[in-house]
């Protein structure tokens, strides 16, 4: 499969994941192309989460997880006891499940990415909230706003306010966690049509378990099972000719 | 509970279940009759304070108790407050400058630079440092604090505001490292992911995010360490001693408000004099005072918790 894709941004070698004496993720495998959208599915549990949140290296926060194996981003092995993890990622955003703002104005969301990384001149902040809100389709219904609290947007708002807030520290590499999971149609729309269009300068990674929604926006797709990708193709091919029965079975709502 | 009954297999009769159904309707009236005892409490005392208090302010003119000049056992007694309120405030300044940068860093180290294991051990530890009796630190602070002052500073004094003001707030430091380390610890994970994917370090985070999320937390531990300074009465009784003069020399000797009390209720005054009057109008002061830290408090809390969701 790896031989279809080109311009990889993220490769993944033999990677292992063990929390305490659990096995997560089972040597997983895995190219990801720059500047596509790559869905992960699969049954909850199955590690696909997991296997995202190595990506930033955010499972160093958990005690008792041991990782093994490379994650290769731009050739460089991001476990390597010399990376530098806030810059790391810096470099890969991350938007979660639920919208997590800080309790603080719509302006000082945005504007805490760039501060930490060192600006503090107004008008380059000022420059930096305004193109992130727009590049986050939210820059229409909070121009006005911006010194309200940000837990006063609605739920879809502070989603894309997340977004917002990860696309103002200039990443690279953008990380869905199940980001539309908590959202109504509406918003998950909006966040959807944002993706598609988000791809065209990041390379975007999403866990999710709509399977509509993989099939909507994403190009590559990869299934997660027991802490394996069992299945990887384009998504087209992925969904309509599944080489494996398991995928066939998960896609078909047979189980998972 | 009268269901619970029959699961062990006993035969039992309806009855019981009614009189379960009494005990409900009888209950919140109980528990109503409980929650009135701290408020009628209340209320007596500043009944109390207040109709004695009375008598000491329609003897002496507000002018003299606003004023530095405090004798109440000369042959012409002068009730000035101002000494003893300086004495609560300087001691309670001394405690809150111990207290807080030691308290808020323990809090902060527990909550975010430590592992769960870790903290389990240390917070219990620190809350029992909390329950030593004052009488234990106000002799720890006259008998061993002073002495070692003495060594560095040649100038102070056997009885001094410094000492029991920098025991007390060791005494304090369990309150806000506690308290806020609660809040601290109630600030959602989600936000802490947020920050790190943002590419924050510990620092950051813990500063930028998490302090100012539990800001109300933090800052009603504050007011409740200053109340508690305020209020502290033995510490300061054996360790500061009782002079009257007003001075904001924290090397000598002075007199809290509490001090106040624990000397004239100790004999010194006869019941009926206006010296014996003015321990009610020093404690209606007392009770005004720390009324005041507890609004505040209450008002801070509210008004981050608006702003903190």
């Amino acid at each position: 499969m790896a031989d279809k894709l080109q311009n990889i941004q993220i490769r993944t070698e033999a990677l292992s994941l063990h929390y305490g004496a659990f096995q997560a993720l089972k040597e997983v495998d895995l190219d990801i192309p720059a500047r596509r959208i790559t869905a992960l599915i699969g049954p909850s549990g199955c590690g696909k989460s997991t296997f995202l949140k190595t990506l930033n290296r955010m499972n160093d926060l958990i005690e008792g997880v041991r990782v093994s194996g490379k994650v290769l981003i731009d050739g460089e092995d991001i476990y390597d006891p010399a990376v530098d993890v806030p810059l790391l990622r810096k470099k890969i955003g991350m938007v979660f499940q639920k919208p997590n703002p800080f309790p603080m104005t719509v302006y000082d969301n945005i504007a805490y990415g760039p501060r930490i990384h060192g600006i503090r001149n107004r008008r380059d902040l000022d420059e930096i909230v305004v193109r992130s809100l727009k590049d986050a389709a939210l820059w229409p219904e909070v121009k006005d706003r911006l010194k309200t609290n940000a837990l006063d947007l609605s739920g879809g708002q502070q989603q894309r306010l997340c977004i917002a807030r990860a696309l103002a520290v200039e990443p690279e590499i953008l990380l869905l966690d199940e980001s539309t999971s908590a959202l109504d149609p509406a918003s998950t729309s909006k966040i959807e049509d944002l993706m598609t269009q988000l791809k065209a300068r990041y390379t975007i990674v999403m866990v999710t378990h709509n399977m509509q929604q993989a099939a909507r926006i994403s190009d590559w797709t990869a299934v997660f099972m027991l802490g394996e990708v069992i299945e990887y193709n384009r998504t087209g091919q992925l969904f309509n000719q599944p080489r494996e029965q398991q995928t066939e079975a998960y896609l078909t709502g047979r189980f998972g | 509970m009268a269901i619970l009954h029959t699961s062990t297999g006993k035969h039992h009769r309806i009855p019981s279940v009614t009189r379960g159904r009494k005990l409900d309707r009888l209950m919140p009236l109980v528990l109503l009759v409980a929650s009135m005892v701290p408020i009628l409490t209340t209320f007596g005392i500043v009944i109390t304070l207040a109709a004695d208090a009375w008598r000491f302010f329609a003897v002496v003119p507000l002018s003299e108790v606003f004023s530095t000049e405090l004798a109440p056992l000369r042959a012409e007694p002068s009730f000035g407050i101002l000494p003893l309120v300086n004495g609560t405030v300087l001691t309670s300044l001394i405690a809150m400058l111990v207290a807080i940068p030691v308290g808020l860093g323990t809090a902060l180290y527990l909550s975010e630079f430590t592992s769960n294991r870790v903290r389990k051990i240390i917070k219990p530890i620190i809350e029992v440092i909390a329950g030593v009796p004052t009488i234990v630190y106000g002799y720890f602070a006259y008998s061993f604090v002073t002495p070692l002052l003495i060594k560095l500073l040649p100038g102070l004094g056997a009885k001094n505001v410094l000492s029991p003001g920098l025991v007390m707030g060791v005494m304090i430091i369990p309150i806000v490292a506690s308290l806020s380390e609660d809040a601290m610890n109630a600030v959602q994970g989600s936000l802490r992911e947020g920050a790190y994917a943002l590419g924050s370090t510990r620092f950051e985070v813990a500063g930028k995010v998490v302090m100012p999320a539990a800001m109300s937390g933090i800052i009603a531990s504050f007011v409740l360490g200053i109340s508690r300074a305020v209020g502290e009465t033995m510490i300061v009784s054996i360790a500061s001693g009782s002079s009257k003069r007003f001075s904001f020399d924290i090397t000598q000797s002075m007199q809290t408000m509490t001090g106040y009390i624990v000397e004239f209720t100790s004999g010194d005054a006869a019941s009926g004099t206006t010296g014996y009057y003015s321990l009610y109008a020093v404690g209606l002061l007392l009770f005004i005072f720390t009324l005041i830290l507890n609004l505040v408090s209450q008002a801070i809390t509210r008004r981050f918790r608006l702003r903190a969701g």
